[in-house]
Formats: C-alpha cells, sequence, structure tokens
C-alpha cells in the first residue's frame, strides 16, 4: 500500500507542547515538509527565538542556535555570512521580530542577507501570557490593553510583510494563514518561494503566517480559527507582496 | 598587507586589528563609535583580503549578535566598540557566556556615565570584570599597555576563547586605541581546539544546539555549576607583570595606561632612593589575587591607581592578607597627568 502520510523528516516524533487549537503545530509542519522537499535537513542550522517558538531544537532534527529575544536576524546573519553554504533560518513570533527586533529585521533584509525568516503573527504575546503585540487589532482585549488596543494611546497593528517588500533586499515577502485547507496550500506555496529566495541567492526570503492563540485571545479553537477570517484577513491582507525573479545585483549583499 | 614587514608605527586601535586577522579572525562585525574606529576601518580594507567578511551593522545590539551567530559556527571572529557601545553589548555577551559559545570582543574604553566623552578613562572596570551583563558569569578580560600589547592579547584572546568557550573581552581605553607606537609583528601559532559543538548542520551526525535556557527541574543549577567551575579554572592563564618588587616598601597596583605612566612615576621613585614596585595585572579577570596575597606577606603597604574613583582597588583590598594597608589615588575622566604628578601621590603614601 503507498503511504501518503507520514511525519516529515525535519520533525522529531514527539508531541508539541502548543495549545490546542494554536497554529504553531501547523506552521512547523508546513516548514517541515517543505525543508524535507528540499532536502535541507542536513543543511539548516535554525536561529531560534524567544516566545513559544523557543523549542525549535525540540521538534526540528536540526542544528539550533538559541537567538536573545528580538536578534533571530542578526545570529541569522552572523551564520550564514561564516556559513554559507548552509541553510539558515529563524522562525519568530510577533513580539519577538515586529517589536524588539524591528531593527535586526529591516537591516537583515536592507543588506540582502540570504536568510530565510518564517514570521508568526498571532496578535498577542502568547509565552507571556496574553500582552499587547506591535500586532494587536484595534480595539482587541489584551492583558496590557484591557480596554482593547487604541490606537492614539498604543498604536496600531504593523504590516511587517508589507514593510519588508519595500525593501530592495528583500527577494520575497508573503502574507498567508493556515486556517483552511485552500489557505493551507497557498501557505505552503510560499513557504517554498521563501526558501528558493535563499537557495537561489536572491535576497531574505520572508512568510508571514497569520496564527490563532486561542489560549490568550480566551477563545474555543473552533472560534480562534474563525477570527482568522473574520477578523484578521481583512486587516492582514494575503497575498505575495514581493518577488524578485531576477537574482539580485552583483556586488548587492 | 602590513604583515610582509616586521615592523611598523600603527595605532593601538590598527593593532588589535592586525593582531586579529593574525590569529585567524575572519568574521568582524562592528558599529562606529569614536575612540575605535579603526578597528572597523581596518577591518573593512583588510578582511576582504584574506577571505573574510565585513559587516557594519545597524547597532551594536545586532553586532554582538551576529558574533554570536558566527562564533557559534564555530569561526573566530570579533567586534569591537566603546564604552556606550560596550553597555549595548551585555545582552549578547550574557547569552554567549550562558549558552557557552566563544568570542572575542574588544572594548577600547572611553569615559561615562551616559555619553561621556571620548577621553581615556578606567571606568568600565566594573563592567569589565563582574560579567556586566545579567546573570552569575564572567568573561575572561585582558588589559594591554601598549600598541604591541594591544596585537599580542589580541592574538590570546582567541586562544583564550577558544580553549574556554566563553566570551574574552580586550579592555583598552581611548589613549591605547589612539597612540602610535613601534609594533613588531609576530607569526600567530595555530593552536589546536575540537569544535565538537559547532553547528554545521546535522550532516553524518546527531543534531546540535547551542542554548541559555535551563528549565528542567535542577538544570540550571548544574549548569551555573559548571560555569563557575570554568571561571575557576582561568585561573591557571592568569597573567600579570611586576616591577622592582624585591625590598619594596610600597607596591603600587595599576592597570592599562594608567599602569603605562606609572611605570616612568616608579622609575623616577626608584631614581630617588624610595623602594616602590609596581603590579600591573594583564588579566583583569581572573585577577591575580594570589600573586597580590604573597606580595603583601612582604609588603604591607598598596597603592592602586586607577583612572576612575575607585574599582579595581576593591579587588585588591580583596586580595592582599589582613593588616596590610591599601590606599587609592585615582581620577575622573578629564585629564592623564604626567609621572611626575604620579610620583607625588605615591611620595604622600610611601611609609615613613
Amino acid at each position: 500500500m503507498k503511504q501518503v502520510f507520514k511525519r516529515p523528516d525535519c520533525l522529531v516524533d514527539i508531541p508539541f507542547h502548543f495549545c490546542p487549537g494554536c497554529h504553531h503545530g501547523i506552521i512547523h509542519r508546513v516548514v517541515a515538509e517543505v525543508l524535507d522537499e528540499f532536502n535541507l535537513r542536513e543543511k539548516a542550522i535554525i536561529a531560534a527565538s524567544v516566545g513559544c517558538s523557543v523549542f525549535m531544537y525540540d521538534y526540528f532534527d536540526m542544528d539550533v542556535i538559541e537567538a536573545p529575544h528580538g536578534r533571530a536576524a542578526a545570529v541569522a546573519t552572523g551564520v550564514k555570512r561564516a556559513r554559507p553554504d548552509n541553510f539558515v533560518f529563524t522562525y519568530q513570533g510577533d513580539g519577538d521580530l515586529a517589536a524588539i527586533g524591528t531593527a535586526e529585521i529591516i537591516h537583515a533584509a536592507n543588506r540582502s542577507e540570504k536568510v530565510t525568516v518564517f514570521f508568526v503573527n498571532n496578535t498577542i504575546y502568547g509565552m507571556t501570557g496574553g500582552q499587547m503585540a506591535p500586532t494587536t487589532m484595534i480595539g482587541q482585549l489584551s492583558t496590557t490593553t484591557p480596554r482593547g488596543r487604541d490606537p492614539q494611546e498604543a498604536g496600531h497593528p504593523i504590516h511587517m510583510a508589507e514593510l519588508l517588500a519595500t525593501l530592495a533586499g528583500t527577494a520575497y515577502s508573503a502574507r498567508v494563514a493556515v486556517n483552511n485547507v485552500k489557505n493551507l496550500m497557498k501557505a505552503k506555496k510560499a513557504t517554498k518561494q521563501a526558501v528558493r529566495a535563499q537557495l537561489d541567492k536572491k535576497g531574505l526570503g520572508f512568510v508571514e503566517y497569520l496564527s490563532t492563540c486561542p489560549t490568550n485571545w480566551k477563545m474555543t479553537p473552533e472560534k480562534a480559527n474563525r477570527r482568522i477570517a473574520e477578523e484578521l484577513i481583512p486587516i492582514f491582507p494575503l497575498g505575495v507582496f514581493k518577488e524578485e525573479q531576477a537574482p539580485a545585483e552583483a556586488g548587492v549583499g | 598587507m602590513e604583515k610582509k614587514r616586521k615592523k611598523a608605527l600603527v595605532k593601538g586601535n590598527e593593532a588589535v586589528a592586525m593582531g586579529a586577522i593574525e590569529a585567524g579572525c575572519r568574521f568582524y562585525f562592528g558599529y562606529p563609535i569614536t575612540p575605535q574606529n579603526e578597528i572597523p576601518e581596518y577591518m573593512s580594507a583588510h578582511l576582504p583580503e584574506v577571505g573574510g567578511t565585513f559587516i557594519q551593522a545597524e547597532s551594536e545590539i545586532a553586532s554582538i549578535n551576529m558574533l554570536l551567530g558566527a562564533c557559534s559556527t564555530g569561526a573566530r571572529a570579533m567586534t569591537s566598540s566603546s564604552s556606550p557601545g560596550i553597555s549595548l553589548k551585555q545582552e549578547g555577551l550574557s547569552y554567549m557566556a550562558g549558552s557557552e559559545i566563544p568570542g572575542v570582543v574588544v572594548n577600547m574604553s572611553r569615559s561615562g556615565p551616559g555619553l561621556g566623552g571620548i577621553s581615556p578613562s578606567q571606568g568600565d572596570y566594573f563592567q569589565a570584570t563582574r560579567g556586566g551583563g545579567h546573570g552569575d558569569y564572567r568573561v575572561l578580560v585582558l588589559a594591554p599597555d601598549s600598541v604591541q600589547e594591544c596585537y599580542d592579547l589580541t592574538m590570546l584572546a582567541f586562544d583564550m576563547s577558544d580553549k574556554y568557550t566563553n566570551p574574552v573581552l580586550v579592555l583598552g581605553d581611548a589613549m591605547l586605541g589612539q597612540m602610535k607606537e613601534p609594533l613588531e609583528f609576530k607569526k600567530y601559532q595555530p593552536k589546536k581546539f575540537e569544535k565538537k559543538w559547532a553547528l554545521t548542520g546535522a550532516k553524518g551526525r546527531k543534531a546540535q544546539f547551542l542554548k541559555s535556557l535551563y528549565l528542567d527541574d535542577g538544570e540550571l543549577t548544574v549548569h551555573n555549576w559548571n560555569l563557575f567551575a570554568k571561571y575557576k579554572r582561568m585561573k591557571e592563564d592568569i597573567r600579570y607583570e611586576a616591577l622592582f618588587l624585591d625590598e619594596a616598601r610600597l607596591v603600587v597596583v595599576a592597570f592599562g595606561s594608567m599602569a603605562r605612566v606609572l611605570k616612568s612615576s616608579v622609575k623616577m621613585a626608584q631614581d630617588e632612593g624610595l623602594k616602590v614596585g609596581l603590579i600591573r595585572p594583564i588579566t583583569l579577570f581572573p585577577y591575580p589575587a594570589e600573586f597580590i596575597r604573597e606580595t603583601s606577606l612582604q609588603v604591607k603597604n598598596f597603592l592602586a591607581m586607577e583612572l576612575n574613583t575607585g574599582q579595581m582597588v576593591e579587588d585588591v583590598r580583596l586580595s592582599v592578607e589582613p593588616g596590610t594597608q591599601v590606599d587609592f589615588f585615582g581620577l575622573p575622566p578629564g585629564s592623564l597627568p604626567a609621572p611626575d604628578v604620579f610620583l607625588k601621590e605615591i611620595k604622600k603614601v610611601y611609609p615613613e
């Protein structure tokens, strides 16, 4: 009988610690499937971030360096420059990448670093217990916006995929969701393109995954999944914002 | 390149950069700040000639994290800065110490607090020798007092860093970085360091990781004791210079540029018949505490002299035998007086 479904080789055979209904597990799997397809398990070095995704080394059967909070893009830069033939990627949440690590991701992209960045946007700080993130929606309740996020006081949800698409060094930038099969297929395609951006030495590849956080959204997994389509996608539109066709100019990066 | 010559007249900053490349440093990450800019400038010019990589990062924080990344692969890499920038690097230093990743960091210190000024100061002694960042860790600290030592000790820093899989700090100051002296080039003798921990991709071996997070019951306790044991082992690499200790009645203790000036003051004292010796710690951590203790069995009067209002003096007081008189003379940033000024201070505490 032909096997049609299995655990990706890139993943270790242990259960995820993620909460029920959290999309991290799905996104881990999408990333792992794509890395399997490109046969990158033995070539990959991961710069892990701080947050719910901190335990990458427990789940991915690959070399992992733990980066300080927000600094994964800078750490990945150092790894990639020292090991240009390895495949180097980061996996970061919205607090990590879009708040404390904003400078690092923008300048890594602007230098056209040949690294791939997987960015999980669940509009909240998960690990620390549900505080406002830079991506938190206007009016959204969090433990530090108990009356809802007021843009005059606490700013607006930040759009990283669009922001990075404006930089010449970004080779690929897309926003995807994994809330249904159709979007999941598109997410996988985007993941492949972000991997190719590095393999083809075009520049930085970036995928923003919209994700649930049922625990801190205080929703059932089912309701949290519905929120992606009903509330997040209208504000964080899905799509490809940058796709470099030709290799970057000689001398760049 | 400079290497073809045997000697050259160079700045301390350039000597640091030359020593680093000679020792096999192939990656440099930095951010401009006075008075250490000759280091990134030299690296940007000369690293590409040896197949290396120079990155001018967006910040000191990014620089130290690039260093963390490059060194996690087993490569030799360096970052440099000056006081305010070194404050920003403390986060990365703590992570590197916690994850046991080597790496060389140079502080051509200026003066503080805050933006302070660009004149020489030794106000970063506590930060350098007490870890500097969060957590119970130490970095090995080397303090040159000449352009030659800027070169020699930077080379040594790479070996120490690989030996202990721990960051090593080279602590100079504005005077050492900016002054020119003849530098004698030396061929670096490569040592063998097995780097089984290096992240190179899990090809033909199990996947591995470098981390500082320990959440399981008791794990972090064990980790911290292991680090402590390592810091104790560093004592075998303690270095210091001692001058005129035979028959000394007063021992001056100073490091770096201050010690350099005081060598002249102490010689002047000797010429006047005063029995004044000098101990210059070269490793500030680990500190030559045992040597100072042994010296204090013979000499009852010590004078710590620093370009700050009193930091290393605490280590001198912790080192000496009870009953030893330890005086202090310090200068906040703003001036570096001539040897005769210090001679006057030495005479004030010289025992009758």
